[in-house]
């Protein structure tokens, strides 16, 4: 019996596909998650809108509200380290939740190193904006990819933005001649195996999910028809005016994101999404997505 | 030969392995989201994911009944970890609603948390030798059978992982992850058989 391979490690991103991760920072938001048809939760003590408006740094969330919302519902639980920060994430191993986002949302531990996650027996998810820091991250032991998006707007722009990145450098990979994945390499920052690996595969060699900036049923459509294995929902449930409806519909939304008629009749009445951001406002200095490398 | 085509629940979950296995199997496979993608298949296949989220989907989309009817004609049906839970009749310490196709009680969840998720090499009979690479994530076990129901593979411990009801299967492990496709052939030569007696 061999526990925390790397097959099982992927292996569980790959039984969230299609699904949709909310985040949740108390019991009853995550009942509500799992009744509305979540296929996991993120575990946190704010949501990223309100991480946002606080400021300040940010931390792991504290294990008492970790612990309350595991024992509160059946399906998978994740949590956030800070990006570096190898402690927070042996403590989240330690309390046994079932995925660490190493992430942005929360304030750097630190500026030059991410956590060595072939060091732990529970899987990470990590953040990127195109292949080049996807690759970087699984080279590191991430199990699974996200878009980094640009969390707690609400504005799908940044998601698109990555997922489009992503996309687009790994159809350039497949076709792209032997004889240069080397170079390509080199100037992606990117470990050469995984390279090469994508080049003969035409895919990442592990799930990737969109995040940051899904506010709405056809946001989280969008980002599946645009290549993503499943979304993360931030902010978008809480932060709306009927979070079980949302929740539902977004849903609904990304099983059968390639059904306009479906995403249509889901959209109907949902009262208010979270209020948007638009990101060309937010400094420079405040843009989560340009933490970490 | 018989043209197969197999529907696989593309719900949520892993269904993308399924098909892949499938098509490597040479046999037409159909993600199946609406009860109307069901027309013409001949075998099911409901795969690993969150069984809450799949079987709230099945409810909202009328697929419990349009599965029921499939159940009812005799259809093979192969049920993978949240897809076996979704097949058996009793689900311990929980009101979850699924199919009840299979007189099969599981635990969700049984082996614990992300962390305790394990491979392990399984002896299956009717697969014969070698051992078949066994996947288990957060997987459910059986914890009992009714009269019928034939126990097709046990842990070292002896709990039962995998188990055949007339034209059901269902196992605790993932046959659609390792780059083993002993599996889902023997699942498929229930298919056969199905389509062989229709054809006579």
């Amino acid at each position: 019996m061999d526990k925390g391979t790397w097959t099982v490690k992927t292996g569980l991103a790959q039984m969230l596909k299609g699904g949709v991760i909310m985040d949740v920072t108390t019991a009853e938001q995550a009942k509500i998650a799992e009744d509305a048809g979540a296929c996991a939760v993120m575990a946190l003590e704010r949501v990223p809108s309100d991480i946002r408006a606080t400021g300040g740094v940010a931390r792991m969330a504290d294990p008492t509200v970790i612990k309350a919302i595991m024992e509160a519902v059946t399906i998978p639980v994740m949590a956030k380290c800070r990006i570096g920060h190898f402690v927070e994430a042996q403590v989240l191993q330690s309390l046994g939740v079932d995925y660490i986002d190493e992430s942005e949302v929360l304030t750097p531990a630190d500026e030059s190193h991410h956590v060595w996650k072939y060091d732990f027996k529970v899987p990470f998810v990590c953040g990127c904006r195109d292949l080049g820091e996807a690759l970087r991250r699984i080279g590191e032991g991430a199990a699974m990819i996200r878009t980094k998006g640009e969390a707690g707007t609400g504005n799908i722009v940044e998601a698109v933005r990555h997922m489009r990145a992503v996309m687009d450098g790994i159809r350039k990979l497949q076709h792209m001649p032997e004889d240069e994945l080397m170079s390509e390499a080199k100037a992606m920052g990117a470990p050469f195996e995984l390279v090469q690996e994508v080049h003969r595969s035409g895919r990442l060699p592990v799930v990737n999910f969109a995040a940051g900036g899904v506010a709405t049923p056809a946001d989280a459509a969008l980002m599946m028809q645009l290549g993503a294995d499943g979304v993360f929902v931030g902010s978008g449930i809480f932060k709306s005016s009927d979070p079980g409806l949302m929740a539902k519909a977004i849903v609904k939304a990304t099983t059968h994101y390639q059904d306009a008629g479906i995403i249509a009749e889901v959209s109907k009445g949902l009262g208010t999404a979270m209020p948007g951001l638009d990101v060309k406002t937010i400094p420079e200095d405040e843009l989560l997505a340009s933490r970490g490398w | 030969m018989l043209m197969r085509r197999v529907g696989v629940l593309a719900l949520q979950g892993d269904f993308a392995e399924h098909i892949a296995v499938l098509h490597r199997l040479e046999v037409e496979a159909v993600p199946v989201r609406l009860p109307s993608e069901l027309n013409g298949v001949g075998g099911l296949i409901i795969p690993g994911g969150e069984s809450t989220t799949i079987g709230k989907l099945m409810r909202e989309y009328q697929l419990t009944e349009a599965l029921n009817g499939l159940i009812a004609e005799g259809i093979p049906l192969l049920g993978t970890c949240a897809g076996m839970v979704m097949l058996a009749s009793r689900i311990s310490g929980m009101d979850q609603q699924s199919l009840g196709a299979m007189d099969i009680e599981v635990k969700r969840n049984a082996f614990g948390r992300q962390v305790d998720s394990f491979e392990s090499d399984l002896d299956i009979p009717v697969l014969g030798q070698p051992p078949f690479h066994a996947v288990f994530i957060r997987a459910p076990v059986i914890e009992s059978v009714g009269d019928g129901v034939e126990i097709l593979a046990r842990l070292a411990d002896g709990s039962p992982v995998a188990a055949r009801q007339n034209n059901l299967v269902a196992t605790a492990f993932h046959p659609e992850i390792p780059h083993d496709l002993r599996f889902h052939k023997y699942f498929l030569s229930f298919v056969d058989r199905k389509l062989e007696a229709k054809a006579a």
